[in-house]
């Protein structure tokens, strides 16, 4: 009778394995992290690797601290932080409008597509000077630079996948006379919502390249003029400090996007 | 004067390196209530015709009539069922049925209630707030017939509707279907490729011959069968007899 017991055991140990597992996997991660940093502190202390290039954690700690103090620290990642998300959600959207343009008007479309491809083959980061110059060397031009360096590729990938929509879903809303914005609000749209999102993910690391460029350029504020200005006055403290304050901020807003990803693919 | 007239039809389809003829010719008049098939062998042109009554697009010539007047002013008054469900996997069945009232924007509460009485009656009362994914194929074709039904067209199109589902579920929704029709006495048209399905259903069956497709014989479903509901009808007699009457036409359209 007791037929249960032994299927509720396994499941147990089933369990039980996959937490050991994790456990493991979680135990592993933290050795690099620590052997990394140990590393690099002791090869530091000891001359390993040149002190003045390398740094130490222990002084990029030791900085982190005194800007934290003197609040420095949080008016640059402030500054990189709103450029960052400002410039790729504008990218996303512009980047989806235009999609959604050509999905309108296929003969505009096929009259922009060499245009498309050219403008996606040019790297984008060479447009810094222009768009400095013509926008003011202000947080405007480096919010378009996070900008302008996701939105064709953003096009390119939305439009395909605006187009690969199963022409029967049309057809569907077609038969109760739907017009064409219809068709794109019931149909196109909601059938490519995972299509953006997963561009939205990419965008996120594009926006930090277009961000960083264009404050290198203007070199004023924000975390990549802290990085120029370090590599001006030989102060690799400081550009390591904003590299480690990049990679966990950039790492938050990619686990945020993952979230929201979770959150609206649910119903899918 | 009939509900649907047909005069003439010709469609060609044109690309780059050809031109092909769907359509050649077609002329039919079908009558208010009336459950007709067009039975043919792939290639026929039968989906093309359905398309064209639908309003989807024009024929390259010929004029069709609904109640004397051109289908793309009425196309309120024509249902379209295609071969799966089709069903948006992003809205719930009660935003699926809902959807046509939403595209004619007449969401009022008198035809929600008679979509939620159509939902019942398929007996999918309690899966409103459900997803598609989570209903089996039977029950999504289903759902699909009452997004159709729920716009209340007076004509019925029906894109083999059943070819993508297992034969017991074929058999109970033919059943489910005609007798649905029936009760609201909808004027319907089938398209398939299986002769039995379309004797068992119809009243009236088209044979279609492929490139051009053209009518290539028209046959009249006995009374006897008609009276029937589709899957009694596949166990009369008479049934018999039309299968092979239309199966060998068929064989001799092939060879």
């Amino acid at each position: 009778m007791n037929h249960n017991q032994p299927v509720e055991l396994l499941h147990k140990n089933y369990i039980k394995k996959l937490t050991y597992e994790k456990r493991w996997v979680r135990f592993y991660q933290f050795i690099i992290f620590f052997v990394f940093f140990l590393g690099w502190e002791i090869s530091s202390k000891k001359q390993w690797i040149d002190p003045l290039i390398f740094s130490a954690p222990s002084k990029v700690w030791d900085l982190f601290i005194k800007k934290i103090q003197d609040g420095t620290l949080f008016v640059d990642l402030g500054y990189t932080l709103s450029e960052t998300v400002l410039g790729f959600i504008l990218g996303t959207l512009l980047g989806t409008i235009l999609a959604a343009i050509l999905w309108w008007s296929p003969f505009l479309s096929k009259v922009l597509d060499p245009y498309l491809v050219i403008l996606n083959a040019m790297p984008k980061v060479a447009l810094g000077p222009i768009l400095i110059v013509a926008l003011g060397p202000n947080m405007t031009s480096i919010i378009a630079m996070g900008a302008i360096i996701s939105v064709i590729i953003t096009t390119i990938v939305v439009y395909t996948a605006f187009k690969e929509v199963d022409p029967n879903y049309i057809k569907v809303l077609q038969t109760f006379g739907a017009t064409r914005s219809q068709c794109f609000k019931e149909a196109i749209l909601p059938a490519c919502f995972p299509t953006i999102i997963s561009t939205l993910k990419v965008n996120v690391g594009l926006s930090w390249v277009g961000v960083i460029v264009g404050e290198f350029l203007v070199s004023s504020k924000g975390l990549g003029y802290m990085i120029i200005y370090g590599f001006q006055v030989f102060n690799f403290t400081l550009v390591l400090l904003s590299l480690l304050v990049i990679a966990v901020f950039a790492t938050i807003m990619y686990q945020l996007v993952e979230l929201l990803e979770r959150k609206l693919i649910k119903s899918n | 004067m009939s509900f649907l007239k047909l005069e003439h039809i010709h469609h060609t389809y044109f690309t780059k390196t050809s031109a092909t003829t769907a359509l050649s010719d077609i002329s039919l008049e079908v009558e208010e209530g009336e459950f007709i098939s067009f039975l043919g062998p792939s290639g026929c042109g039968k989906t093309t015709l359905l398309s064209i009554i639908a309003g989807l697009f024009q024929p390259t010539e010929g004029t069709i009539l609904l109640e004397n007047r051109s289908v793309n002013k009425s196309k309120k008054k024509i249902g379209y069922m295609l071969q799966q469900d089709y069903l948006f996997p992003w809205k719930t069945i009660e935003e699926n049925i809902l959807l046509g009232l939403k595209i004619f924007g007449i969401e009022d509460s008198a035809k929600k209630e008679y979509a939620f009485s159509l939902l019942e009656e398929m007996g999918l009362k309690g899966y409103e707030k459900q997803y598609p994914k989570q209903l089996s194929g039977g029950m999504r074709q289903r759902v699909a017939l009452v997004r159709t039904l729920v716009t209340e067209p007076k004509l019925l199109m029906l894109d083999e509707p059943f070819s993508a589902l297992d034969y017991q579920t074929k058999l109970r929704l033919e059943d489910l279907v005609s007798e649905t029709l029936k009760s609201f006495g909808k004027t319907a048209i089938l398209v398939t490729h299986d002769i039995g399905e379309a004797i068992a259903m119809s009243d009236r069956i088209y044979l279609f011959s492929a490139r051009p497709g053209q009518i290539y014989q028209s046959f009249e479903v006995p009374k006897e069968l008609r009276e029937l509901s589709p899957f009694q009808a596949r166990n009369h007699e008479i049934y018999s007899q039309l299968f092979q009457e239309i199966w060998k036409e068929l064989e001799s359209l092939e060879s």
